[in-house]
C-alpha cells in the first residue's frame, strides 16, 4: 500500500513538475511586466516590488493600438475565408468521396511541408508589382494560403466522424444536398470547426515571416514588437509587457482550443 | 489504398458507383473542392516555378546591371558557398535535436499526465501555454530574461549553484536556440503523446502487471509499439514547422554569431533582403526545395501508411 502511496505522490510531482517548467518561463514574463526596468535587471530575480503598470502604458503610447486592429482584421478575414473555402473543400474529400479525395488530401498537406522561404522572392516580385507590398491585403491572402490546408486537414477528419447512418438517413428522407449540410454536417462539426478556426486565428496572429519580409508600416503585431525595441536600453520589463498583451488573447484561444484541436490533429486515423 | 479506404467507409448515399459518372457528374462533384484547389495551387505553385525561372538569372539590385540568364552561375555560387553548406548542417542539427527533445520530454510529462492527480487538467493547461504564445514575443523576452549573462535567469542558476555564468547566446548560440524552439515545440508533442496513451491497451497492461512485468518491460513492449503512429506523426509535424524555424533566428541570434545559428530559411532571407541577390537566393530557394522534397518524400510515405491503417481499422 505503501509504494502505491508513494507511487502516485512521485507522479503527482512529477506531472506537476514538468508543467511548471513548461510554464515557468510565461509566468516569469507576466511577473516582470509588472516590474520597473530597475527591478526587472536585477541579477537575481526580484519576487518582491512595487508592481507597476508603467511598461503597459508605454507600450500603449508607443502606438501598439493600430498594429493590434491590423491584426484582428487579418486574422478575422483570413479565418473566415479559410473557413469559407475549406468546408466544402473538406466535404468533397470526406462526405462525398470524390474520385482522386486521397491525392488531392496529400497536395494540400504537401503544401505544408514546402519550405516558405522558397517561394518568398516571386511573391514579393508579383506583390510589388501590383501594389501590394505594405498592405494588409497580401497578408490576408497568404495567411489563407497558409492556414488552409490545415483546416481541410482538420475539418476533413470531423466530417469522417460523422456517422454513415446520418447522412444516409437524412438523403432518403429526400433532403437537397445543400440541406444536408446545413441542417446536419454543420450542426455536427461545428465544436470542430470552432477550434479549427481558433487555431487559425492563432497561427494567423504569430505569423511573422511574411509580415516583416512583405510589410513595413501597415502591418501586425509581431512587427510591432520588432520595432518597439529600442537596443542598448534596458527594455526587458517593456517586452514582458507587450509580449504578455499581445499574447494573452492567443493563450486564451490556445486553451479553448486545446481538446479538440489533438482529435482533428490526429486525422481521425490513430484512435 | 484507394479501396481499402472505400471499403473502411461505406459508399456514401450521394455517390454512385463512379463507373456509371459521365465527365460533367464528375466535375460537379468535384465543385466544392475547386476554390480551395485553384487557390492553393495558385499560391503555391507558382511562387516556385517563377523562384526556379529567377534562380537561373543575374539578378541583384545593389550590384546593378543587366539582368538576364546566366548559365547556372548561381547554382555555382550556392554549392561553392561555405555558408550555405554550414546553413544546412545547421538547418538539420537544429531539426532533428530540438525534434527529438520534443519527443522525449514531451512524451515523459505526458505519462506523468496520464494519471490522475490533484490539479491534473489545469498543469495540463499550463504546460501547453508555450505553444500558443506569439513566438516573436517570447523569443525577445527569452532572449533578455532568460538567457543573458548578467540579468538572465540562467545566468542567476547558474551562479546559485556556484557555476561559472554561460553566455549562452555568443557562447553556445545554437544550443540556446535549440532549448527555446524545444520548450516552445514540446507542448504540441506532449498533446498527441497523451492522446495516444489514453488509448493504450487497459487490458493487456493489466495482464501484464499481473504476470509480473516491470514497468520497463510493459512500457517497451506494450505502450512503446501503441505509441509509435502517435510518436511517427508528432515527429512529422514537428519537422515540418521546425525546418522552417525563422522568427526565432531573426530575433534571438539574428543567424549569428558568425553564421553560427543561420538556417536555410534564414540565409535565404538574408540573401534576398539583406543582400538584393535575389538570383543567388532563389537558387538557395531551390535547392531548399529540392532538399526538403528529399527529406519529406519519406514522411509522406509515413502518413499513407497511417492513411491505411485508417482504413483497416
Amino acid at each position: 500500500m505503501t509504494t502505491k502511496l508513494l507511487k502516485s505522490i512521485g507522479i503527482a510531482v512529477g506531472g506537476w513538475a514538468g508543467s511548471l517548467v513548461l510554464f515557468f518561463p510565461i509566468a516569469y514574463m507576466v511577473l516582470k511586466s509588472f516590474q520597473t526596468e530597475i527591478d526587472a535587471a536585477t541579477p537575481s530575480p526580484k519576487l518582491i516590488f512595487t508592481p507597476t503598470l508603467a511598461n503597459y502604458a508605454e507600450a500603449i503610447s508607443a502606438g501598439v493600438g493600430p498594429y493590434a486592429v491590423n491584426s484582428i482584421v487579418v486574422v478575422v478575414l483570413s479565418t473566415l475565408i479559410v473557413l469559407v473555402l475549406a468546408v466544402p473543400a473538406a466535404y468533397a474529400l470526406s462526405i462525398r468521396q470524390i474520385d482522386k479525395a486521397q491525392d488531392a488530401l496529400f497536395f494540400f498537406i504537401s503544401t505544408k511541408m514546402m519550405p516558405i522561404a522558397a517561394g518568398i522572392i516571386p511573391v514579393y516580385v508579383v506583390a510589388s508589382a501590383l501594389g501590394l507590398l505594405n498592405t494588409l491585403t497580401v497578408l490576408v491572402i497568404m495567411h489563407i494560403g497558409m492556414n488552409l490546408p490545415l483546416a481541410i486537414w482538420m475539418i476533413r477528419s470531423f466530417m469522417q466522424e460523422i456517422p454513415f447512418e446520418v447522412l444516409e438517413a437524412a438523403s432518403v428522407d429526400g433532403a437537397s444536398g445543400r440541406r444536408v449540410m446545413f441542417s446536419i454536417i454543420l450542426p455536427l462539426v461545428r465544436p470542430g470547426l470552432a477550434s479549427t478556426a481558433l487555431l487559425c486565428a492563432v497561427f494567423s496572429w504569430n505569423e511573422y515571416f511574411y509580415a516583416v519580409n512583405l510589410t513595413t508600416s501597415k502591418s501586425t503585431l509581431p512587427l510591432f514588437l520588432q520595432k518597439f525595441l529600442s537596443f542598448g536600453e534596458l527594455y526587458t520589463a517593456h517586452v514582458a509587457a507587450v509580449a504578455t498583451l499581445v499574447s494573452l488573447p492567443v493563450i486564451i484561444a490556445g486553451w479553448l482550443a486545446q481538446k479538440s484541436l489533438v482529435r482533428g490533429l490526429l486525422f481521425g486515423a490513430v484512435k | 489504398m484507394m479501396s481499402t479506404l472505400t471499403k473502411a467507409r461505406p459508399e456514401p448515399a450521394e455517390q454512385a458507383p463512379s463507373g456509371d459518372l459521365s465527365r460533367a457528374d464528375r466535375w460537379r462533384l468535384r465543385g466544392p473542392l475547386l476554390p480551395a484547389l485553384v487557390f492553393t495551387l495558385v499560391l503555391t505553385q507558382i511562387p516556385f516555378v517563377l523562384t526556379i525561372f529567377y534562380s537561373f538569372r543575374r539578378w541583384n539590385l545593389l550590384a546593378g546591371g543587366e539582368q538576364g540568364f546566366n548559365w547556372g552561375r548561381n547554382y555555382v555560387d550556392v554549392f561553392t558557398d561555405p555558408i550555405f553548406w554550414k546553413s544546412i548542417l545547421n538547418t538539420l542539427l537544429i531539426t532533428g535535436v530540438s525534434t527529438i527533445a520534443c519527443i522525449v520530454f514531451g512524451l515523459l510529462v505526458a505519462m506523468a499526465l496520464n494519471h490522475s492527480f490533484p490539479g491534473r487538467g489545469f498543469a495540463r493547461t499550463l504546460a501547453i501555454t508555450p505553444f500558443f504564445a506569439m513566438p516573436v514575443a517570447v523569443t525577445l523576452f527569452w532572449r533578455s530574461a532568460m538567457f543573458d549573462p548578467t540579468f538572465g535567469f540562467f545566468g542567476f542558476v547558474s551562479r546559485t549553484l556556484g557555476l561559472p555564468s554561460v553566455s549562452w547566446l555568443s557562447d553556445y548560440p545554437l544550443v540556446a536556440l535549440i532549448i527555446l524552439l524545444t520548450w516552445r515545440f514540446c507542448p504540441f508533442a506532449l498533446l498527441i503523446m497523451l492522446a495516444g496513451l489514453q488509448g493504450a491497451p487497459q487490458d493487456q497492461l493489466e495482464a501484464a502487471q499481473v504476470d509480473g512485468a516491470g514497468w520497463l518491460s510493459r512500457f517497451r513492449y506494450i505502450v512503446l509499439p501503441h505509441l509509435r503512429p502517435f510518436i511517427e506523426l508528432a515527429s512529422l509535424l514537428l519537422a515540418m514547422n521546425l525546418i522552417q524555424t525563422f522568427g526565432e533566428i531573426a530575433l534571438l541570434t539574428a543567424g549569428g554569431p558568425a553564421y553560427a545559428t543561420t538556417n536555410i530559411t534564414f540565409y535565404i532571407y538574408l540573401k534576398a533582403f539583406n543582400a538584393f541577390d535575389f538570383g543567388f537566393a532563389s537558387a538557395l530557394g531551390v535547392v531548399s526545395l529540392v532538399l526538403t522534397i528529399a527529406l519529406v518524400s519519406p514522411a509522406l510515405r509515413l502518413l499513407s501508411g497511417i492513411f491505411q491503417a485508417e482504413g483497416r481499422r
